[in-house]
């Protein structure tokens, strides 16, 4: 399942899409200041981030939805920054419960046809054609409330494509849906992306998601990009203390030749870059050790702090209240 | 279970209450003088031109008033929700004041801007009743119509669904039309039937203007001088009021279902 989405490679066959110094301010609230991003044709570029840092503020400039303060959006190498979401090119996944609930799925996937004036025939034939690249080619006739939240974002993602837009947007598709589909969503947009060779930006505050789905992972903090990167490298070598924090689980330890030492300077080290149990290591107690599968994850506290530390989960792993000792992982 | 005796001992009350008068009425209605039962009153209905055209013209000011009044709140419910929903309060307020004056009152002050309104235009619309009334119907009106839109919008995803209309090309007005209409279809057509049952009922603005040609003047003229004609006529109108709202109770069955299995 997850073939698709450890080699993800940008097709050149989209469009580029480029936020120049833009800027959106409410009063004196800063939700962007100053951005400046660009994403390549064919590439899904995440953008991550807690909410409230802006990310669903570029989305909504980018869609049309808001006017910047100050700064240009730019599609195709064009201005858009004046031009209506009407007509701005672009398909927009949104959170939940975007279908038109009177209209079935078939008639929700050819709206966007039907304001170009597409004839009722290409019309139902395309839809027809997109609802089967969703996986839900049965399913046309079906009204919202008859089917699953998956299958309703399924159904919004193939709406979003009918139109053929230049730009797919996606704001926090998966967030309403439960932790299997999520998954299995997320690799179908990464799947029906990479075919349609769509530039897509994905907006989403879970790490997780944006490092498993995006050729490009940009992080954004108050309104400021901390970095844009592959999610190799925004995981391994976090530009700033914030990337650092907000991506994944980060310990501060203080290393010296390799070693932990007490009053060395410190160094961010992943959980999967500690250990437990060699002798020569930093003495702690384990505080909790909980069970996550094919890791367990221990908290020990020491004289450094307290560590969190993935390890491989295996019958001898010490119980929370016994000692052990941390080293950093070979 | 002592809930579930309570609810029975509250309901049977309730019914008692609301059916012995009904069942009263039903039964003096169909009275025939000289003793026995019989359809005379209501066949009277049928014959009377003057209560005939008095419907008639009832319910085409209740139409009228229900277009404008959809037309004016519908758009504005919308607007206020999509792009001022700080002044939501305020405008619900606004609504309100209507119901607070009281129509004495309000008719009052219709008959002093109706006097002393000159001019050709005004002198027309004051001449018929339909379109001298529908313009007061429609404040009267007003307060009943926005809340019932205003519960449906809130009841939909607004900001979403037009959101995503005008992202896949649709302009507002389109998006309105298109989506959020039928979306709202149920309080659209409760907003509706609240004003047609509104103007049936209406009395006394019509009387102190002296457009004495509408149904519910007609109705009391009826009963000063053919009682079981009167009541037969008020138990068709609630007949009439319960036809339309159970129509809106099924046409509102979708939609409730549709809530119920999405959330």
């Amino acid at each position: 399942m997850t073939d698709v989405i450890t080699a993800p490679q940008a097709t050149e066959r989209g469009t580029a899409v480029e936020f120049r110094a833009l800027r959106r301010t409410y009063g004196s609230a800063h939700a962007l200041d100053g951005l400046d991003l660009a994403l390549k044709p064919g590439e899904l570029l995440a953008l991550l981030g807690p909410s409230g840092c802006g990310k669903t503020t570029a989305l909504r400039l980018l869609a049309g939805f808001d006017t910047p303060t100050s700064g240009q959006v730019l599609i195709g190498g064009k201005d858009v920054t004046g031009i209506p979401a009407s007509k701005r090119d672009t398909g927009m996944v949104f959170q939940a419960y975007s279908l038109f609930p009177t209209m079935t799925a078939a008639e929700n996937v050819a709206f966007g046809l039907r304001m170009r004036r597409v004839g009722a025939a290409e019309r139902a034939r395309r839809a027809a054609e997109l609802l089967e690249v969703v996986g839900l080619g049965d399913r046309g006739g079906s009204y919202p409330h008859e089917m699953s939240g998956g299958q309703q974002q399924r159904v919004a993602l193939a709406r979003a494509l009918a139109v053929s837009p230049s730009v797919l947007l996606l704001d926090e598709p998966l967030s309403a849906l439960d932790a299997r589909v999520r998954v299995q969503l997320r690799d179908e947009i990464r799947r029906v992306q990479l075919a349609e060779g769509i530039t897509t930006l994905f907006v989403t505050h879970d790490q997780a998601e944006a490092l498993a789905v995006a050729d490009r992972v940009a992080v954004l903090n108050k309104g400021r990009l901390e970095q844009v990167d592959t999610p190799q490298e925004v995981y391994t070598r976090p530009a700033t203390e914030f990337v650092a924090e907000f991506v994944g689980v980060t310990n501060h330890v203080p290393v010296e030749d390799g070693r932990i030492r007490p009053g060395a300077d410190t160094r961010q080290v992943r959980p999967e870059g500690l250990t437990v149990g060699d002798p020569d290591g930093l003495s702690g107690t384990v505080l909790t050790s909980t069970f996550l599968g094919a890791v367990t994850r221990l908290v020990v506290t020491t004289e450094v702090g307290e560590l969190i530390v993935d390890v491989t989960s295996r019958p001898d792993l010490p119980a929370a209240g016994e000692p052990t000792t941390v080293t950093l992982a070979p | 279970m002592r809930r579930r005796r309570w609810r029975v001992v509250v309901l049977t009350i309730a019914a008692i209450y609301f059916l012995v008068p009904l069942l009263s009425a039903a039964e003096f209605s169909l009275r025939v003088p000289g003793g026995g039962y019989g359809l005379g009153n209501y066949l009277a209905i049928a014959h009377d031109d003057v209560l005939l055209t008095s419907l008639l013209t009832s319910l085409q000011i209740a139409v009228l008033t229900a277009v404008v009044v959809l037309v004016l709140v519908v758009p504005t419910a919308v607007w206020v929700r999509l792009r001022f929903p700080s002044v939501a309060g305020l405008l619900e307020s606004a609504t309100i004041l209507p119901i607070v004056v009281p129509p004495v009152v309000m008719a009052a002050g219709i008959a002093f801007v109706q006097a002393n309104l000159g001019g050709p235009v005004f002198r027309t619309l004051f001449a018929s009743s339909t379109t001298a009334l529908t313009p007061f119907y429609v404040v009267l009106a007003l307060p009943f119509a926005y809340r019932a839109v205003d519960n449906g919008l809130a009841a939909i995803p607004l900001r979403t669904l037009v959101e995503a209309a005008r992202n896949l090309g649709a302009g507002l007005p389109s998006a309105l039309v298109r989506v959020v209409l039928p979306a709202i279809r149920t309080a659209v057509l409760g907003a509706a039937f609240l004003t047609l049952a509104l103007v049936l009922g209406e009395i006394v603005i019509a009387r102190i203007l002296l457009y004495t040609d509408t149904f519910p003047i007609a109705v009391v003229e009826v009963g000063r001088s053919a009682a079981g004609v009167s009541v037969a006529l008020s138990l068709a109108s609630l007949l009439f009021t319960w036809v339309l709202l159970l129509a809106v109770s099924f046409a509102g069955g979708g939609r409730t279902r549709s809530r119920r299995t999405s959330a």
